[in-house]
């Protein structure tokens, strides 16, 4: 498997990462050698196991329904780059 | 006391190098005050830091919130991936230079209960990408015993600082071993809990499935006595672990008579430089000679294991990551002429290369059509790595062997080839896989640069780890050794 | 009202995903509060934000209530459920993931069952429910101009939501929405959704196809949304299988999408087809374990399900006598059952009674003021004291429907009212007997030729006495004095 300057433009594309022509060349032969590597897990050996999630077997806990929280907007705010009558600001959304 | 004598004690060779339980005892008897203690630690930063960079932030020292925790008064400084109300929290990122925590982490909180107190955040590689502390926006960090190599990473500034004695001890996280590999760069002992028993929360995400907290400080004494403060249940973090955390001091000076250690015979292999591997094997012939018994374990496969983590961090990695899109904090590109531009270019000019080079990783492992054959493929092969280690510890108590295939390489060595530098993990990847908690312990030197051992436990046998490795430091001086970058320095106070 | 009808040889396939908040008092990852309304951003907190370094905590309140919702339907409540992250990005999405359920869904199956149309052309459908599962709310964006800027207020980021998504077992409009109208009135039946469409509560989103009739192959289907009323939902859904047959039948055809619904212009618009459609990178959330509920717990929910709407039909027919009509306007919604349970707590209460008045005038005054039950103007005490007041006599219909009015505008007590309009019922035998005797001495002609067999004749009486009475007589004691009188005792 190797990745084309194609997916590699649809991949930076989802990830919100500019991807200049300069260093496409070099990414992806980085990639492409991550995704080499990743042929090792083509071992039938993995066929039967079950995919672990989790390092530890344990279960979700449930906290119990309550407000426990204040309002601390002017504090959370205040590392906002851009913020205004209390609402963060980003360029105008067409819906 | 004076301020020249408390410069004068601060520096003193002796109590840069003495243990916490030492400077507890120094404080309690009146020696010298907190004040007076980080008074002196801070001197030794502002002299000894600007060659080594492994400080991003300084934080001027407050009172122990405590006067009873058991680190009342020892000066620390914190991997600058944990958040502390009120100071700069950048994670090694252009994306958060300016970015000042508004609340604190849960390790924050409980270092600050016990009384330690915070002198400076260290430097890391970005958002905890990197082996060598070279990925950082604020700059390499230099290694202490030879300024020409890499320290590690990514907690490369906290191994740093410690192996210059810049502090008694720093927190560092690991995810595919940033916490013993560093340490092990550095001549400093580190240790990576099991996953779960440090609580995560304020503790920025690199890869929320492996990222564990942990401590770097001169001996495994040291780190007993402040992961039993870090450690612990946090009902904040679904994933913490909620059960009672032993006093790891107590157990410290048990003999390990009798004790099984298992040694992995696929790590001692051609990808092992000979060197590290005879430093490693004298370390295990002083765990025999304590009275341990060691045995051969199976450990394959560590290919798979690395390929696995080198898909699974970057997937969870570009998930967590995409918070950071200049909408509620951190760094914002200049006048955004959309919304597209804003993402595009607040992501591109915020975070470094290393960083989108695994972004982009993790989103094409999980993007559609790939995620059987990449993610789901991984998570298998991270239960295959788990049950290897299960099967071993049937036949032994503890793993040993080495952190790293090499001693510390020189600086830009690898930064031609990311893929190679990956496999400086090797050894310690698989732990992350597993969720089992691995210290490293310093174990010699080659060419002048340290060398350390890794002791691997089953899950939440820490007691067992650091008591191993005190054991261990009973018998050899190691991690007594201070690089001469800071030994001089001691002296030069001293003298001045 | 609409003409709608579907063209002959057409067959509509419809499914509904339903987004319900759930109302807890916390979100379903953090300990703000979930009230609405506050300043913006006010109960936002870390967590809510996303944070560097935040972490989510699951809230028992929101997978007590997700249960309950597949309990009522008669679905499996998995003992082993997990989150995923959908990732994309989006100014009102803090994590630029939305923490949801894709592979194990808390609810799976269960079925819902509804009656359209009335009488002769009353039809029951079994709409399967696929699935229901616990997801975060995100934020809203406010497109109001910040010097030509959009504000986000993440107040909403983090309630807790439950995607119900039925399977697409719905022929037509009106099956949608009796389908979407029981949804509705389940969860608030439950008590875990306060329902309101207007505030975002409750959502509807139509997955719409046609084929012609027959075919067994599934049209391409279009997504609609922002549908926020019932009303909207049916036209919306009409709106969409017109446009798609007129495509179909001029040689057009139908583009995988979703469209967005504009009450306004009456008419769906593109918003984005499926190939501009995010790749969302699903993948189990870290950050969050599975979820486990054992049957022990399950019980206990069991326990507390309230009487549903299809119970609570079934006892008002066989305990009230009502029809199955009746019974199931009354049940349609929990706030119109509690009105009607209400009015016939009452002592000695006439259920039929009191079912025509809610299904009537009351619900012609909620009509006319556009207003919801809860909010009717005549609480349900006052109308049992009005209906009293007729069983007992005091008031005729067409009195209690004044004494009614009254009541709805200016408030105060049924027998206060009555006082001081002087609308009380003349009852009284004697009062009656002096108006009769009045009206039989006055007209001796008509007395002579109703006794020589004018039968008709009755109502003429009946006329001039309530006419003496200005109206306030009681009808049947008049005819019964009436009755005596002429005939000559």
């Amino acid at each position: 498997m190797s990745l084309t300057n194609d997916q590699l433009q649809t991949v930076a594309h989802l990830a919100r990462i500019a991807v200049e022509p300069e260093w496409t060349e070099a990414l992806r032969s980085d990639i492409n050698g991550i995704l080499d590597q990743a042929r090792r897990l083509d071992d039938p050996r993995l066929n039967d196991l079950e995919p672990m999630a989790h390092p530890l077997d344990q279960v979700q806990r449930l906290r119990p329904d309550s407000v426990t929280e204040t309002d601390q907007r002017e504090t959370l705010m205040d590392g906002a780059p851009a913020h205004e009558q209390g609402l963060f600001l980003v360029p105008k959304v067409i819906e | 006391m004076s301020t020249s004598d408390t410069q004068h004690r601060g520096g003193d060779a002796a109590l840069i190098n003495a243990s916490i339980a030492r400077l507890r005892d120094g404080l309690v008897a009146g020696e010298y005050t907190s004040a007076d203690l980080a008074a002196a630690f801070a001197q030794r930063i502002e002299t000894i830091d600007p060659s080594l960079n492994s400080l991003v932030s300084r934080v001027e020292p407050v009172e122990p919130a405590s006067s009873t925790g058991r680190l009342v008064g020892i000066p620390y400084v914190h991997k600058d991936i944990f958040c502390a109300k009120g100071t700069r929290t950048t994670c090694g990122s252009r994306m958060l230079a300016d970015w000042v925590a508004p609340y604190d982490s849960t390790v924050h909180e409980r270092l600050s209960r016990s009384g330690a107190v915070l002198l400076g955040k260290s430097n890391m590689d970005e958002f905890a990408m990197g082996s060598s502390n070279e990925n950082s926006y604020f700059g390499a960090v230099a290694n202490p015993w030879d300024v020409s190599a890499v320290p590690g990473g990514s907690s490369g500034g906290s191994a740093a600082a410690v192996g210059a004695r810049l502090v008694p001890f720093a927190t560092g996280t690991d995810t595919g071993g940033s916490i013993r590999q560093p340490a092990a760069f550095c001549g400093v002992t580190g240790i990576k809990p099991t996953y779960g028993r440090v609580s995560r929360y304020g503790m920025i995400a690199y890869a929320s499935s492996f990222d564990q907290g942990g401590v770097i400080a001169k001996s495994a004494e040291d780190c007993a006595l402040v992961l039993g403060e870090m450690a612990g249940f946090d009902e904040r973090d679904s994933t913490s672990a909620d059960r009672p955390v032993p006093d790891y001091v107590a157990g410290l000076d048990e003999s390990i008579r009798g004790l099984r250690v298992g040694i992995p015979k696929q790590w001692f292999s051609d990808a092992l430089d000979p060197a590290v591997g005879d430093a490693v094997s004298a370390a295990i012939d002083e765990l025999r000679a304590a009275g341990a018994e060691t045995v051969e374990v199976d450990l394959p496969d560590a290919d798979i294991a690395l390929a696995a983590y080198y898909l699974l961090a970057p997937a969870e990695a570009s998930s967590n990551l995409s918070r950071f899109d200049g909408v509620r904090f951190g760094y914002r590109c200049e006048d955004p002429k959309d919304l597209q531009d804003l993402y595009e270019r607040t992501r591109s000019e915020g975070f470094g290369s290393e960083v989108k080079r695994r972004i982009l990783v993790g989103t094409y492992a999980l993007s559609a059509g790939y995620y059987d054959a990449f993610y789901r493929r991984a998570q298998k092969a991270r239960r295959l790595v788990t049950d290897h280690f299960q099967r071993a510890f049937e036949q032994c108590d503890v793993i040993a062997g080495p952190v790293t295939p090499t001693p510390a390489f020189d600086r830009g060595a690898h930064s031609a080839d990311p893929a190679k530098m990956y496999l400086e993990d090797i050894f310690t990847i698989p732990v992350n896989l597993a969720g089992l908690p691995g210290m490293s312990v310093p174990a010699g030197f080659v060419e002048g640069r340290p060398v350390g051992l890794q002791l691997i436990g089953r899950h939440f046998d820490e007691a067992r780890l650091v008591n191993v490795a005190h054991q261990y430091q009973q018998r050899v001086d190691w991690h007594e050794r201070m690089p001469s970058l800071a030994a001089d320095s001691a002296n030069d106070n001293r003298e001045g | 009202m609409s003409q709608f009808a579907i063209p002959s040889g057409w067959e509509v396939v419809i499914g509904l995903e339903i987004h319900a908040q759930l109302a807890t008092r916390s979100k379903i990852f953090s300990g703000a509060s979930t009230a609405f309304g506050a300043e913006p951003n006010a109960q936002a907190c870390a967590v809510d934000l996303g944070l560097p370094g935040v972490l989510p905590v699951l809230n028992e309140g929101a997978v007590r209530m997700a249960s309950l919702f597949g309990l009522a339907i008669d679905a499996e409540i998995s003992r082993v459920s997990s989150f995923d992250r959908k990732n994309y990005f989006y100014p009102d999405l803090p994590k630029g993931y939305q923490t949801t359920q894709l592979a194990r869904p808390i609810v799976v199956g269960g079925s819902v069952t509804v009656t359209t149309g009335e009488g002769k052309k009353a039809g029951e459908h079994t709409i399967r429910v696929t699935r229901a599962h616990l997801e975060e709310d995100a934020g809203k964006s406010l497109h109001e101009d910040f010097h030509g800027m959009t504000g986000i207020d993440l107040n909403r980021a983090g309630t807790p939501l439950i995607e119900i998504v039925s399977e697409p077992d719905m022929r037509n409009p009106e099956q949608a929405v009796a389908y979407a109208r029981k949804v509705h009135a389940i969860v608030q039946y439950l008590g875990i959704c306060d329902g309101n469409m207007q505030e975002g509560s409750f959502r509807v989103d139509a997955n719409v196809s046609v084929r012609p009739e027959g075919d067994e192959k599934l049209g391409t289907r279009t997504e609609v949304k922002n549908v926020n009323s019932f009303r909207f939902l049916q036209r919306a859904i009409e709106f969409e299988i017109e446009r798609q047959i007129d495509l179909l039948e001029t040689g057009g055809e139908v583009v995988q999408a979703t469209r967005l619904y504009d009450p306004d212009r009456d008419e769906t618009r593109l918003m984005r087809t499926k190939e501009e459609a995010d790749d969302y990178r699903y993948f189990p959330c870290p950050d969050l374990l599975p979820v486990v509920v054992d049957d022990e717990t399950i019980e206990s929910w069991r326990a507390e399900l309230p009487e549903l709407p299809d119970a609570k039909a079934e006892r008002y027919q066989s305990e009230y006598g009502l029809s199955a009509y009746d019974a199931g306007v009354l049940t349609s919604s929990r706030a119109t059952a509690e009105y009607f349970e209400a009015v016939v707590a009452r002592e000695g209460a006439d259920a039929k009674l009191a079912a025509n008045w809610v299904m009537g005038e009351v619900a012609a005054l909620l009509n006319r003021l556009e207003c919801e039950i809860g909010a009717c103007p005549v609480p349900a005490d006052k109308l049992a004291d009005l209906l009293e007041r007729i069983a007992d006599g005091t008031l005729s219909n067409k009195l209690g429907r004044e004494v009614f009015e009254a009541l709805a505008e200016q408030g105060g007590s049924v027998d206060e009212i009555i006082e001081a309009r002087g609308l009380k019922q003349i009852s009284d035998t004697g009062a009656i007997e002096a108006m009769v005797d009045e009206v039989i001495a006055a007209n001796p002609g008509q007395v002579e030729a109703y006794r020589g067999g004018k039968d008709k004749l009755f109502g003429f009486f009946v006329g001039q006495v309530m006419k003496a009475a200005k109206g306030k007589a009681n009808p049947q004691a008049v005819n019964d004095v009436l009755k005596r009188r002429l005939a000559g005792d």
